[in-house]
Protein backbone atom coordinates (compact mmCIF):
# COMPACT_ATOMS: atom_id res chain seq x y z
CA UNK A 1 0.00 0.00 0.00
CA UNK A 2 0.62 3.87 -0.47
CA UNK A 3 0.93 5.00 3.40
CA UNK A 4 0.95 8.21 4.26
CA UNK A 5 0.37 9.71 7.87
CA UNK A 6 -0.06 13.65 8.25
CA UNK A 7 1.51 14.40 11.48
CA UNK A 8 1.02 17.91 13.64
CA UNK A 9 2.23 18.18 17.33
CA UNK A 10 0.12 20.08 19.85
CA UNK A 11 1.24 21.65 23.14
CA UNK A 12 1.59 19.69 25.97
CA UNK A 13 -1.14 19.94 28.58
CA UNK A 14 0.44 18.23 31.59
CA UNK A 15 2.92 21.62 31.41
CA UNK A 16 1.39 25.11 32.26
CA UNK A 17 -0.19 26.64 29.97
CA UNK A 18 0.32 30.23 30.20
CA UNK A 19 -1.61 33.03 28.42
CA UNK A 20 0.67 35.54 26.27
CA UNK A 21 0.67 39.00 27.24
CA UNK A 22 -1.79 40.00 24.34
CA UNK A 23 -4.29 37.42 26.24
CA UNK A 24 -5.01 36.14 22.45
CA UNK A 25 -2.79 33.22 22.31
CA UNK A 26 -0.53 30.51 24.65
CA UNK A 27 2.75 32.01 25.67
CA UNK A 28 5.07 30.36 23.39
CA UNK A 29 8.37 30.51 25.90
CA UNK A 30 6.49 28.21 28.16
CA UNK A 31 4.67 25.77 25.88
CA UNK A 32 6.16 22.31 25.26
CA UNK A 33 5.34 20.00 22.24
CA UNK A 34 4.44 16.38 21.24
CA UNK A 35 2.55 14.22 19.31
CA UNK A 36 -1.17 14.44 20.39
CA UNK A 37 -1.71 10.64 21.33
CA UNK A 38 -3.94 10.66 18.26
CA UNK A 39 -1.11 10.90 15.87
CA UNK A 40 0.42 8.67 17.84
CA UNK A 41 -2.21 6.43 17.12
CA UNK A 42 -2.23 7.24 13.52
CA UNK A 43 1.25 6.34 13.24
CA UNK A 44 0.81 2.85 14.82
CA UNK A 45 -2.29 1.96 12.50
CA UNK A 46 -0.42 2.50 9.57
CA UNK A 47 2.49 0.37 11.05
CA UNK A 48 0.44 -2.21 11.00
CA UNK A 49 -1.55 -1.75 7.91
CA UNK A 50 2.24 -1.97 5.95
CA UNK A 51 2.97 -5.15 8.10
CA UNK A 52 -0.17 -6.61 7.08
CA UNK A 53 -0.45 -5.52 3.32
CA UNK A 54 3.23 -4.26 2.75
CA UNK A 55 4.10 -1.40 0.64
CA UNK A 56 5.62 2.32 1.55
CA UNK A 57 4.69 4.34 4.93
CA UNK A 58 5.88 8.29 4.01
CA UNK A 59 5.70 10.16 7.14
CA UNK A 60 4.50 14.14 6.49
CA UNK A 61 5.12 16.01 9.26
CA UNK A 62 4.61 20.36 9.74
CA UNK A 63 8.28 21.00 12.12
CA UNK A 64 7.65 22.36 15.49
CA UNK A 65 10.07 22.80 18.73
CA UNK A 66 11.43 19.56 19.56
CA UNK A 67 9.87 17.33 17.03
CA UNK A 68 13.21 15.78 15.36
CA UNK A 69 12.76 13.00 18.04
CA UNK A 70 9.57 11.74 17.39
CA UNK A 71 10.21 11.74 13.86
CA UNK A 72 13.08 9.47 14.70
CA UNK A 73 11.12 7.18 16.89
CA UNK A 74 9.01 7.09 14.03
CA UNK A 75 11.56 5.77 11.62
CA UNK A 76 12.92 3.52 14.53
CA UNK A 77 9.42 1.94 14.12
CA UNK A 78 9.54 1.33 10.24
CA UNK A 79 8.54 4.03 8.61
CA UNK A 80 10.08 4.39 4.94
CA UNK A 81 10.29 8.14 4.95
CA UNK A 82 9.87 11.19 7.05
CA UNK A 83 9.43 14.52 5.53
CA UNK A 84 9.12 17.87 7.58
CA UNK A 85 7.48 20.76 5.93
CA UNK A 86 9.45 24.19 7.57
CA UNK A 87 8.86 27.49 7.30
CA UNK A 88 7.28 30.14 9.06
CA UNK A 89 4.42 28.24 10.63
CA UNK A 90 3.80 30.11 13.40
CA UNK A 91 0.57 29.49 14.62
CA UNK A 92 -1.19 27.79 11.72
CA UNK A 93 -4.46 27.23 11.90
CA UNK A 94 -6.22 24.05 10.62
CA UNK A 95 -7.17 24.96 7.40
CA UNK A 96 -3.76 26.47 6.18
CA UNK A 97 -2.20 23.00 7.35
CA UNK A 98 -4.96 21.27 5.49
CA UNK A 99 -3.64 23.26 2.31
CA UNK A 100 -0.32 22.64 3.12
CA UNK A 101 -0.66 18.80 3.71
CA UNK A 102 -2.59 19.20 0.70
CA UNK A 103 -0.10 20.63 -1.10
CA UNK A 104 2.61 18.38 -0.89
CA UNK A 105 0.48 15.45 -1.01
CA UNK A 106 -0.41 16.77 -4.66
CA UNK A 107 3.36 16.94 -5.65
CA UNK A 108 3.51 13.37 -4.81
CA UNK A 109 1.22 12.26 -7.07
CA UNK A 110 -1.98 13.71 -8.73
CA UNK A 111 -3.72 11.81 -8.59
CA UNK A 112 -2.96 9.41 -5.93
CA UNK A 113 -2.87 5.98 -7.21
CA UNK A 114 -5.79 4.04 -6.02
CA UNK A 115 -3.84 1.93 -2.97
CA UNK A 116 -3.14 5.23 -1.22
CA UNK A 117 -4.26 5.66 2.51
CA UNK A 118 -3.91 9.03 4.31
CA UNK A 119 -3.78 8.87 8.09
CA UNK A 120 -4.27 11.59 10.58
CA UNK A 121 -5.31 12.65 13.71
CA UNK A 122 -9.43 12.62 13.76
CA UNK A 123 -9.17 15.85 15.55
CA UNK A 124 -7.28 17.45 18.59
CA UNK A 125 -7.50 19.82 21.37
CA UNK A 126 -6.38 22.81 19.48
CA UNK A 127 -8.67 22.50 16.36
CA UNK A 128 -10.17 25.70 17.44
CA UNK A 129 -11.16 26.33 13.70
CA UNK A 130 -12.10 22.91 12.80
CA UNK A 131 -10.59 19.61 12.18
CA UNK A 132 -7.77 19.44 9.07
CA UNK A 133 -8.51 15.54 7.56
CA UNK A 134 -11.98 16.37 6.36
CA UNK A 135 -11.13 19.75 4.56
CA UNK A 136 -7.60 17.84 3.43
CA UNK A 137 -10.17 15.27 2.14
CA UNK A 138 -12.24 18.25 0.56
CA UNK A 139 -9.58 19.66 -0.92
CA UNK A 140 -8.37 16.69 -2.26
CA UNK A 141 -11.08 15.49 -3.73
CA UNK A 142 -11.09 11.77 -1.67
CA UNK A 143 -13.41 10.70 0.73
CA UNK A 144 -12.92 11.20 4.24
CA UNK A 145 -14.24 9.19 7.62
CA UNK A 146 -13.05 10.27 11.03
CA UNK A 147 -13.15 9.19 14.40
CA UNK A 148 -11.57 5.56 12.93
CA UNK A 149 -10.85 2.73 15.70
CA UNK A 150 -9.87 0.05 12.74
CA UNK A 151 -8.56 -0.50 9.33
CA UNK A 152 -9.42 -3.42 7.24
CA UNK A 153 -8.48 -2.62 3.07
CA UNK A 154 -9.05 -4.73 0.47
CA UNK A 155 -8.67 -4.17 -2.79
CA UNK A 156 -9.82 -1.15 -4.34
CA UNK A 157 -11.88 -0.33 -0.75
CA UNK A 158 -11.25 -0.15 2.49
CA UNK A 159 -13.82 -0.95 5.59
CA UNK A 160 -13.43 1.12 8.21
CA UNK A 161 -14.78 1.26 12.04
CA UNK A 162 -16.02 4.69 13.01
CA UNK A 163 -16.75 5.48 17.00
CA UNK A 164 -20.27 6.71 17.86
CA UNK A 165 -21.06 7.01 21.52
CA UNK A 166 -21.93 4.97 23.99
CA UNK A 167 -19.62 2.17 23.01
CA UNK A 168 -21.58 1.70 19.40
CA UNK A 169 -19.55 1.62 17.02
CA UNK A 170 -20.57 1.85 12.91
CA UNK A 171 -18.62 -0.05 9.98
CA UNK A 172 -18.21 2.27 6.71
CA UNK A 173 -16.89 0.95 3.18
CA UNK A 174 -14.98 3.94 1.04
CA UNK A 175 -13.51 3.46 -2.34
CA UNK A 176 -9.45 4.38 -2.40
CA UNK A 177 -7.58 6.37 -2.28
CA UNK A 178 -8.99 8.11 1.08
CA UNK A 179 -8.46 9.75 3.94
CA UNK A 180 -8.89 8.70 7.66
CA UNK A 181 -8.97 10.44 10.68
CA UNK A 182 -7.43 7.53 12.96
CA UNK A 183 -8.69 8.08 17.05
CA UNK A 184 -7.46 4.65 17.88
CA UNK A 185 -5.27 2.34 16.48
CA UNK A 186 -6.35 -1.44 16.43
CA UNK A 187 -3.43 -2.24 19.33
CA UNK A 188 -1.37 0.34 21.66
CA UNK A 189 1.02 2.53 19.66
CA UNK A 190 4.29 0.11 19.83
CA UNK A 191 7.10 1.08 22.23
CA UNK A 192 10.86 1.30 20.55
CA UNK A 193 13.49 0.95 22.56
CA UNK A 194 15.85 4.28 22.74
CA UNK A 195 18.70 2.31 20.68
CA UNK A 196 16.93 1.44 18.02
CA UNK A 197 16.06 5.37 17.82
CA UNK A 198 19.53 6.21 18.31
CA UNK A 199 20.55 3.90 15.45
CA UNK A 200 17.76 5.79 13.18
CA UNK A 201 19.24 8.96 13.98
CA UNK A 202 23.12 7.74 12.35
CA UNK A 203 21.70 5.86 9.44
CA UNK A 204 18.26 7.94 8.46
CA UNK A 205 17.91 11.87 7.45
CA UNK A 206 14.78 13.42 7.64
CA UNK A 207 13.75 15.34 4.98
CA UNK A 208 12.88 19.08 4.40
CA UNK A 209 10.82 20.41 2.17
CA UNK A 210 10.40 24.58 2.50
CA UNK A 211 6.62 25.29 2.28
CA UNK A 212 5.34 29.03 2.60
CA UNK A 213 1.79 28.91 4.76
CA UNK A 214 -1.04 30.25 2.48
CA UNK A 215 -2.09 33.94 3.15
CA UNK A 216 -5.14 32.45 5.34
CA UNK A 217 -4.79 34.96 8.26
CA UNK A 218 -7.30 34.53 11.33
CA UNK A 219 -10.70 33.44 9.83
CA UNK A 220 -11.80 35.49 13.03
CA UNK A 221 -10.39 37.20 15.76
CA UNK A 222 -9.76 35.48 19.23
CA UNK A 223 -11.49 38.34 21.58
CA UNK A 224 -9.70 37.16 24.60
CA UNK A 225 -8.11 33.22 26.05
CA UNK A 226 -8.16 32.76 29.71
CA UNK A 227 -7.73 30.46 32.59
CA UNK A 228 -11.41 28.63 34.22
CA UNK A 229 -12.56 30.61 37.15
CA UNK A 230 -11.52 29.08 40.58
CA UNK A 231 -15.01 29.26 41.46
CA UNK A 232 -16.74 25.87 42.06
CA UNK A 233 -13.38 24.57 42.26
CA UNK A 234 -13.45 21.38 44.26
CA UNK A 235 -12.77 21.90 47.98
CA UNK A 236 -9.10 20.43 48.52
CA UNK A 237 -8.58 17.84 51.30
CA UNK A 238 -4.95 18.03 52.88
CA UNK A 239 -2.19 16.11 55.00
CA UNK A 240 -0.84 13.09 54.73
CA UNK A 241 -2.14 10.10 52.84
CA UNK A 242 -3.59 8.56 56.43
CA UNK A 243 -5.38 11.78 56.86
CA UNK A 244 -6.78 12.15 53.72
CA UNK A 245 -7.73 8.87 53.82
CA UNK A 246 -9.39 9.44 57.49
CA UNK A 247 -11.41 12.42 55.68
CA UNK A 248 -12.58 10.96 52.65
CA UNK A 249 -13.97 7.60 54.96
CA UNK A 250 -15.95 10.26 56.64
CA UNK A 251 -17.14 12.10 54.15
CA UNK A 252 -18.36 8.83 52.34
CA UNK A 253 -19.60 7.63 56.08
CA UNK A 254 -21.63 10.56 55.70
CA UNK A 255 -23.50 9.95 52.00
CA UNK A 256 -24.05 6.73 53.17
CA UNK A 257 -21.47 5.32 50.47
CA UNK A 258 -20.02 2.99 52.83
CA UNK B 1 -36.12 40.60 8.82
CA UNK B 2 -33.17 39.06 10.63
CA UNK B 3 -31.60 36.09 9.02
CA UNK B 4 -32.13 32.75 10.75
CA UNK B 5 -30.48 30.25 13.03
CA UNK B 6 -30.22 26.47 11.42
CA UNK B 7 -29.63 23.77 13.87
CA UNK B 8 -28.25 20.18 12.54
CA UNK B 9 -30.36 18.00 14.24
CA UNK B 10 -28.43 14.63 15.38
CA UNK B 11 -29.98 10.95 15.39
CA UNK B 12 -28.90 7.78 15.41
CA UNK B 13 -30.66 4.52 15.17
CA UNK B 14 -33.88 6.35 15.13
CA UNK B 15 -33.75 8.14 17.91
CA UNK B 16 -33.11 11.70 18.31
CA UNK B 17 -29.25 12.74 20.31
CA UNK B 18 -29.55 14.74 23.75
CA UNK B 19 -27.37 17.18 22.00
CA UNK B 20 -30.37 18.26 19.40
CA UNK B 21 -32.23 19.47 22.51
CA UNK B 22 -29.14 21.13 24.27
CA UNK B 23 -28.86 22.55 20.94
CA UNK B 24 -32.35 23.58 20.54
CA UNK B 25 -32.65 25.02 24.37
CA UNK B 26 -29.39 27.41 23.78
CA UNK B 27 -30.51 28.03 19.85
CA UNK B 28 -33.86 28.94 21.68
CA UNK B 29 -32.30 31.94 23.45
CA UNK B 30 -29.99 33.04 21.27
CA UNK B 31 -32.86 33.49 18.50
CA UNK B 32 -35.26 35.72 21.06
CA UNK B 33 -32.05 37.36 21.87
CA UNK B 34 -31.09 38.33 18.34
CA UNK B 35 -35.12 38.63 17.03
CA UNK B 36 -34.24 35.33 14.31
CA UNK B 37 -36.23 32.75 13.60
CA UNK B 38 -34.74 29.12 14.74
CA UNK B 39 -34.79 26.46 11.97
CA UNK B 40 -34.10 22.74 12.45
CA UNK B 41 -32.26 20.60 9.57
CA UNK B 42 -33.37 17.18 10.06
CA UNK B 43 -31.31 15.03 7.19
CA UNK B 44 -31.25 11.26 6.57
CA UNK B 45 -32.91 8.39 5.61
CA UNK B 46 -35.89 7.44 7.62
CA UNK B 47 -35.83 10.96 9.41
CA UNK B 48 -39.10 12.56 8.57
CA UNK B 49 -40.88 11.23 11.41
CA UNK B 50 -38.75 12.39 14.22
CA UNK B 51 -39.69 16.22 13.06
CA UNK B 52 -42.75 16.51 15.60
CA UNK B 53 -40.12 16.16 18.81
CA UNK B 54 -38.58 19.16 17.47
CA UNK B 55 -41.06 21.83 18.95
CA UNK B 56 -38.63 24.17 20.05
CA UNK B 57 -37.68 25.41 16.74
CA UNK B 58 -40.05 27.72 14.26
CA UNK B 59 -39.12 25.24 11.37
CA UNK B 60 -37.71 22.04 10.58
CA UNK B 61 -36.77 21.68 7.16
CA UNK B 62 -36.46 17.59 5.97
CA UNK B 63 -34.30 16.15 3.70
CA UNK B 64 -35.11 12.48 3.77
CA UNK B 65 -34.00 10.38 0.98
CA UNK B 66 -32.68 6.56 0.73
CA UNK B 67 -28.80 7.35 -0.03
CA UNK B 68 -28.78 9.41 3.47
CA UNK B 69 -27.90 6.58 5.51
CA UNK B 70 -25.65 8.10 8.24
CA UNK B 71 -24.41 10.64 5.22
CA UNK B 72 -20.39 11.38 5.49
CA UNK B 73 -19.29 14.86 6.41
CA UNK B 74 -18.65 15.95 2.65
CA UNK B 75 -22.28 15.37 2.34
CA UNK B 76 -23.99 16.67 5.01
CA UNK B 77 -22.07 19.35 4.59
CA UNK B 78 -23.31 20.10 0.73
CA UNK B 79 -26.94 19.35 2.31
CA UNK B 80 -26.42 22.19 4.76
CA UNK B 81 -25.16 24.42 2.20
CA UNK B 82 -27.93 24.37 0.00
CA UNK B 83 -30.23 25.04 3.17
CA UNK B 84 -28.43 27.70 3.96
CA UNK B 85 -28.31 29.77 0.65
CA UNK B 86 -32.19 28.90 0.29
CA UNK B 87 -33.02 30.16 3.74
CA UNK B 88 -30.48 32.72 4.47
CA UNK B 89 -29.15 31.50 7.54
CA UNK B 90 -26.39 33.08 9.34
CA UNK B 91 -25.47 31.13 12.52
CA UNK B 92 -25.41 27.43 11.94
CA UNK B 93 -25.19 25.06 14.88
CA UNK B 94 -23.51 21.58 14.76
CA UNK B 95 -22.80 18.96 17.23
CA UNK B 96 -19.07 18.28 18.72
CA UNK B 97 -20.04 15.08 18.53
CA UNK B 98 -18.37 12.02 16.97
CA UNK B 99 -21.31 12.17 14.45
CA UNK B 100 -21.12 15.35 13.39
CA UNK B 101 -17.45 15.69 13.36
CA UNK B 102 -16.37 17.46 9.93
CA UNK B 103 -19.41 18.50 9.36
CA UNK B 104 -18.80 22.29 10.22
CA UNK B 105 -15.28 22.20 9.15
CA UNK B 106 -16.37 20.84 5.55
CA UNK B 107 -19.11 23.86 5.43
CA UNK B 108 -16.55 26.49 6.61
CA UNK B 109 -14.54 25.62 4.38
CA UNK B 110 -16.18 25.42 1.52
CA UNK B 111 -18.56 28.54 2.70
CA UNK B 112 -15.72 30.46 3.67
CA UNK B 113 -18.48 31.23 7.21
CA UNK B 114 -15.96 30.51 9.95
CA UNK B 115 -16.48 27.89 12.49
CA UNK B 116 -15.96 27.75 16.14
CA UNK B 117 -15.29 24.23 17.66
CA UNK B 118 -15.60 23.27 21.23
CA UNK B 119 -18.25 25.78 22.30
CA UNK B 120 -19.88 25.69 26.00
CA UNK B 121 -21.41 28.91 26.01
CA UNK B 122 -23.30 31.62 23.55
CA UNK B 123 -24.27 35.22 24.43
CA UNK B 124 -25.21 38.03 22.17
CA UNK B 125 -23.93 41.42 22.72
CA UNK B 126 -24.49 43.98 20.25
CA UNK B 127 -25.64 41.71 17.44
CA UNK B 128 -22.84 39.94 17.36
CA UNK B 129 -22.11 36.60 18.78
CA UNK B 130 -20.06 35.39 21.48
CA UNK B 131 -18.61 31.87 21.53
CA UNK B 132 -16.65 30.58 24.59
CA UNK B 133 -14.72 27.70 24.33
CA UNK B 134 -12.97 25.42 26.12
CA UNK B 135 -9.28 24.29 24.59
CA UNK B 136 -6.35 22.18 25.61
CA UNK B 137 -7.85 19.67 27.33
CA UNK B 138 -10.22 22.35 29.34
CA UNK B 139 -7.26 24.07 31.11
CA UNK B 140 -7.69 26.91 28.29
CA UNK B 141 -10.82 29.10 27.62
CA UNK B 142 -11.37 31.52 24.32
CA UNK B 143 -14.03 33.97 23.80
CA UNK B 144 -14.18 34.67 19.96
CA UNK B 145 -16.34 36.79 18.81
CA UNK B 146 -18.99 36.25 15.07
CA UNK B 147 -19.52 39.66 14.08
CA UNK B 148 -23.43 40.50 12.65
CA UNK B 149 -23.56 36.82 14.33
CA UNK B 150 -22.98 34.60 11.09
CA UNK B 151 -20.30 31.12 11.62
CA UNK B 152 -20.79 28.23 12.54
CA UNK B 153 -20.58 27.06 16.35
CA UNK B 154 -19.85 23.35 17.30
CA UNK B 155 -21.23 22.99 20.44
CA UNK B 156 -19.80 20.81 23.04
CA UNK B 157 -22.20 17.89 24.41
CA UNK B 158 -23.36 18.52 28.20
CA UNK B 159 -22.59 22.03 27.83
CA UNK B 160 -26.12 23.05 27.59
CA UNK B 161 -29.38 21.88 29.62
CA UNK B 162 -31.43 19.01 27.23
CA UNK B 163 -34.87 20.43 28.94
CA UNK B 164 -34.69 23.84 27.59
CA UNK B 165 -35.05 22.47 24.10
CA UNK B 166 -37.94 19.81 24.44
CA UNK B 167 -41.03 21.53 23.10
CA UNK B 168 -44.43 19.48 22.79
CA UNK B 169 -45.25 22.06 20.11
CA UNK B 170 -45.69 21.05 16.94
CA UNK B 171 -43.21 22.68 14.64
CA UNK B 172 -43.92 24.15 11.39
CA UNK B 173 -42.68 21.10 9.39
CA UNK B 174 -40.95 21.41 5.39
CA UNK B 175 -39.88 18.92 2.95
CA UNK B 176 -36.83 19.64 1.41
CA UNK B 177 -35.62 18.47 -1.82
CA UNK B 178 -32.13 18.62 -1.97
CA UNK B 179 -29.95 17.60 -5.00
CA UNK B 180 -26.14 15.68 -3.30
CA UNK B 181 -24.32 13.45 -5.04
CA UNK B 182 -24.51 9.84 -4.30
CA UNK B 183 -21.94 9.51 -1.26
CA UNK B 184 -19.04 7.35 -2.15
CA UNK B 185 -18.91 6.19 1.53
CA UNK B 186 -21.25 3.99 2.45
CA UNK B 187 -22.73 2.43 5.56
CA UNK B 188 -22.50 -0.96 6.00
CA UNK B 189 -23.89 -2.17 10.11
CA UNK B 190 -23.53 -1.45 13.44
CA UNK B 191 -20.89 -2.70 15.73
CA UNK B 192 -22.60 -2.99 19.28
CA UNK B 193 -20.39 -2.83 22.81
CA UNK B 194 -19.85 -6.78 24.12
CA UNK B 195 -21.99 -7.84 26.29
CA UNK B 196 -21.25 -9.90 29.13
CA UNK B 197 -19.03 -7.38 31.05
CA UNK B 198 -19.92 -5.21 34.30
CA UNK B 199 -22.44 -2.36 33.25
CA UNK B 200 -20.72 0.40 34.71
CA UNK B 201 -23.79 2.58 34.03
CA UNK B 202 -25.79 0.54 36.65
CA UNK B 203 -23.39 0.99 39.57
CA UNK B 204 -23.45 3.17 42.52
CA UNK B 205 -20.04 3.45 42.88
CA UNK B 206 -17.37 3.61 40.50
CA UNK B 207 -13.21 4.42 40.62
CA UNK B 208 -11.93 5.63 37.60
CA UNK B 209 -8.97 5.32 36.59
CA UNK B 210 -6.89 7.47 34.01
CA UNK B 211 -3.19 8.19 32.67
CA UNK B 212 -2.10 9.06 36.33
CA UNK B 213 -2.35 4.97 37.13
CA UNK B 214 1.07 4.64 35.29
CA UNK B 215 1.07 0.78 34.63
CA UNK B 216 -1.35 -2.09 33.76
CA UNK B 217 -0.01 -3.70 36.91
CA UNK B 218 -1.52 -0.57 39.05
CA UNK B 219 -5.49 -1.30 38.06
CA UNK B 220 -5.48 -4.45 40.56
CA UNK B 221 -4.84 -1.40 43.38
CA UNK B 222 -8.43 -0.15 41.94
CA UNK B 223 -9.92 -3.03 41.73
CA UNK B 224 -9.56 -3.88 45.79
CA UNK B 225 -10.52 0.10 45.98
CA UNK B 226 -13.37 -0.79 44.45
CA UNK B 227 -14.87 -4.07 45.56
CA UNK B 228 -14.39 -2.45 49.23
CA UNK B 229 -16.39 0.20 47.79
CA UNK B 230 -19.25 -2.34 46.35
CA UNK B 231 -18.32 -0.68 42.75
CA UNK B 232 -16.48 -1.58 39.90
CA UNK B 233 -13.85 0.20 38.05
CA UNK B 234 -13.77 1.99 35.38
CA UNK B 235 -11.61 4.55 33.39
CA UNK B 236 -10.78 7.22 30.80
CA UNK B 237 -9.61 6.82 26.93
CA UNK B 238 -5.85 6.57 27.23
CA UNK B 239 -6.47 3.86 29.94
CA UNK B 240 -8.46 1.80 27.25
CA UNK B 241 -6.35 2.34 24.03
CA UNK B 242 -3.95 0.98 26.29
CA UNK B 243 -5.51 -2.66 26.50
CA UNK B 244 -5.96 -2.06 30.64
CA UNK B 245 -9.15 -2.19 31.12
CA UNK B 246 -11.91 -3.26 28.09
CA UNK B 247 -13.88 -0.42 25.99
CA UNK B 248 -16.86 -1.79 27.98
CA UNK B 249 -15.30 0.63 30.95
CA UNK B 250 -14.59 3.57 29.05
CA UNK B 251 -16.35 6.64 30.28
CA UNK B 252 -16.56 9.69 28.19
CA UNK B 253 -17.38 10.56 24.52
CA UNK B 254 -17.04 8.07 22.61
CA UNK B 255 -17.44 5.54 26.04
CA UNK B 256 -19.79 5.19 28.35
CA UNK B 257 -22.52 8.35 30.05
CA UNK B 258 -22.27 7.48 33.60
CA UNK B 259 -23.96 9.16 36.63
CA UNK B 260 -23.05 6.84 39.87
CA UNK B 261 -23.57 8.35 43.27
CA UNK B 262 -20.09 8.22 43.56
CA UNK B 263 -17.14 8.82 41.31
CA UNK B 264 -13.72 9.01 42.09
CA UNK B 265 -11.41 9.63 39.73
CA UNK B 266 -7.30 8.83 39.84
CA UNK B 267 -5.08 10.06 37.88
CA UNK B 268 -7.47 11.82 35.32
CA UNK B 269 -6.76 15.39 34.07
CA UNK B 270 -10.09 16.24 33.61
CA UNK B 271 -10.51 16.49 29.61
CA UNK B 272 -13.86 17.91 28.41
CA UNK B 273 -14.19 14.62 26.56
CA UNK B 274 -13.79 12.62 29.72
CA UNK B 275 -16.23 14.94 31.87
CA UNK B 276 -19.23 14.76 29.69
CA UNK B 277 -19.26 10.87 30.39
CA UNK B 278 -19.25 11.35 34.09
CA UNK B 279 -20.50 15.25 35.30
CA UNK B 280 -23.71 13.58 35.88
CA UNK B 281 -22.06 11.46 38.60
CA UNK B 282 -23.80 12.78 42.46
CA UNK B 283 -20.61 13.07 44.42
CA UNK B 284 -17.08 13.51 42.27
CA UNK B 285 -13.65 12.76 44.40
CA UNK B 286 -10.92 13.66 42.69
CA UNK B 287 -6.83 12.97 43.12
CA UNK B 288 -4.08 14.30 41.08
CA UNK B 289 -0.97 15.52 41.16
CA UNK B 290 -1.54 18.30 39.24
CA UNK B 291 -3.67 21.33 41.61
CA UNK B 292 -4.40 22.65 38.15
CA UNK B 293 -5.83 19.86 36.82
CA UNK B 294 -9.64 20.53 35.41
CA UNK B 295 -10.87 17.79 36.69
CA UNK B 296 -10.69 19.75 39.97
CA UNK B 297 -13.51 21.88 38.33
CA UNK B 298 -16.21 19.39 38.61
CA UNK B 299 -15.06 17.87 41.88
CA UNK B 300 -16.30 18.60 45.01
CA UNK B 301 -13.75 16.95 46.77
CA UNK B 302 -10.23 16.88 45.63
CA UNK B 303 -7.00 15.45 46.74
CA UNK B 304 -3.63 17.08 45.16
CA UNK B 305 -1.57 13.87 45.94
CA UNK B 306 -0.02 10.79 44.21
CA UNK B 307 -2.86 8.25 43.15
CA UNK B 308 -0.71 5.35 44.08
CA UNK B 309 0.14 6.22 47.62
CA UNK B 310 -3.59 7.21 48.41
CA UNK B 311 -5.06 4.23 46.94
CA UNK B 312 -3.95 1.21 49.23
CA UNK B 313 -4.23 3.32 52.40
CA UNK B 314 -7.86 4.19 51.97
CA UNK B 315 -9.00 0.36 50.92
CA UNK B 316 -7.18 -0.67 54.08
CA UNK B 317 -9.07 2.26 55.65
CA UNK B 318 -12.52 0.65 54.64
CA UNK B 319 -11.99 -2.13 54.95
CA UNK B 320 -11.44 -2.00 58.57
CA UNK B 321 -14.94 -0.42 58.49
CA UNK B 322 -17.02 -3.15 57.07
CA UNK B 323 -14.81 -5.18 59.70
C1 LIG C 1 -13.45 12.39 19.58
C2 LIG C 1 -12.83 12.12 20.92
C3 LIG C 1 -13.43 11.22 21.76
C4 LIG C 1 -12.89 10.98 23.01
N1 LIG C 1 -13.55 10.14 23.83
C5 LIG C 1 -13.10 9.97 25.09
C6 LIG C 1 -13.81 9.16 26.01
O1 LIG C 1 -14.85 8.55 25.70
N2 LIG C 1 -13.32 9.04 27.26
C7 LIG C 1 -12.18 9.67 27.67
O2 LIG C 1 -11.80 9.54 28.83
N3 LIG C 1 -11.48 10.42 26.81
C8 LIG C 1 -11.91 10.58 25.54
N4 LIG C 1 -11.16 11.34 24.68
C9 LIG C 1 -9.79 11.74 25.07
C10 LIG C 1 -9.70 12.95 25.95
O3 LIG C 1 -9.58 14.07 25.11
C11 LIG C 1 -8.44 12.90 26.86
O4 LIG C 1 -7.31 12.70 26.06
C12 LIG C 1 -8.49 11.80 27.92
O5 LIG C 1 -9.72 11.85 28.62
C13 LIG C 1 -7.36 11.99 28.88
O6 LIG C 1 -7.31 10.90 29.76
P1 LIG C 1 -6.56 11.01 31.16
O7 LIG C 1 -7.19 12.07 31.97
O8 LIG C 1 -6.52 9.64 31.74
O9 LIG C 1 -5.07 11.36 30.74
P2 LIG C 1 -4.27 12.72 30.86
O10 LIG C 1 -5.01 13.84 30.29
O11 LIG C 1 -2.92 12.42 30.37
O12 LIG C 1 -4.21 12.98 32.43
C14 LIG C 1 -3.51 12.19 33.33
C15 LIG C 1 -3.62 12.91 34.66
O13 LIG C 1 -3.02 12.11 35.67
C16 LIG C 1 -2.33 12.94 36.59
N5 LIG C 1 -1.34 12.10 37.25
C17 LIG C 1 -0.19 11.59 36.76
N6 LIG C 1 0.39 10.79 37.66
C18 LIG C 1 -0.41 10.78 38.74
C19 LIG C 1 -0.37 10.12 40.01
N7 LIG C 1 0.63 9.33 40.35
N8 LIG C 1 -1.37 10.35 40.88
C20 LIG C 1 -2.41 11.16 40.56
N9 LIG C 1 -2.50 11.80 39.39
C21 LIG C 1 -1.53 11.60 38.48
C22 LIG C 1 -1.76 14.04 35.73
O14 LIG C 1 -1.55 15.21 36.50
C23 LIG C 1 -2.88 14.26 34.69
O15 LIG C 1 -3.80 15.26 35.12
C24 LIG C 1 -11.69 11.62 23.42
C25 LIG C 1 -11.08 12.50 22.56
C26 LIG C 1 -11.63 12.77 21.33
C27 LIG C 1 -10.95 13.78 20.47
N1 LIG D 1 -26.53 15.30 12.27
C1 LIG D 1 -26.29 14.04 11.95
N2 LIG D 1 -27.25 13.12 12.11
C2 LIG D 1 -27.00 11.84 11.80
N3 LIG D 1 -25.82 11.39 11.34
C3 LIG D 1 -24.85 12.28 11.16
C4 LIG D 1 -25.03 13.63 11.47
N4 LIG D 1 -23.88 14.28 11.19
C5 LIG D 1 -23.02 13.35 10.75
N5 LIG D 1 -23.59 12.15 10.73
C6 LIG D 1 -22.93 10.89 10.43
O1 LIG D 1 -21.64 10.91 10.98
C7 LIG D 1 -20.71 10.35 10.07
C8 LIG D 1 -19.75 11.37 9.56
O2 LIG D 1 -18.54 10.74 9.44
P1 LIG D 1 -17.20 11.53 9.14
O3 LIG D 1 -16.94 11.18 7.73
O4 LIG D 1 -16.25 10.98 10.12
O5 LIG D 1 -17.47 12.96 9.37
C9 LIG D 1 -21.51 9.78 8.98
O6 LIG D 1 -21.82 8.47 9.30
C10 LIG D 1 -22.70 10.69 9.01
O7 LIG D 1 -23.80 10.09 8.46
Amino acid sequence: MNLFVLLKTVPDTVEELTVAADNKSLDAEWLRFKLSDADEHAVEQALLLKERAGGKLTVVALDAPELDDSLFTVLAKGADRVVKLAGDLGNLQSFSAAALFAAFLKGEADPPPADTLILLRSQAMDDLEGEIGPVLADCLGLPYVGVVTGVQPDGGTVTVTKEFAGGLRGEFALPTPAVLGIQSAEKPPRYVPIAKVRAAMKSAALETVDVTPPEAGARFPIEKMYKPEAAGRAEMLEGSPEEVADRLVELLAQQSLI
Amino acid sequence: MSKGILILAEHLKGELSDITFEMLGAGRTLADALGAPLHVALVGRGSAGLASRLGAADKVFVVDKPELELPPAATMAAVLGSLIEKQQESLVLVGWTNLAMGVGSVLSARSGLPLVNFARALRVEDGAVVVTSQLFGGKIFSDVRLADGRGIVSVSSGAFPADAGRSEKAPAVEAVDVAVEAPKITFKKYVEPAAGDVDITKQTTLVAVGRGIQTQDNISMAEELAEALGGAVCGSRPVIDQGWLPLTRQVGKSGMSVKPRLYLALGISGAPEHVEGMQGSQMIVAVNTDAKAPIFDVAQYGVCADALEILPVLTEKIKARHG
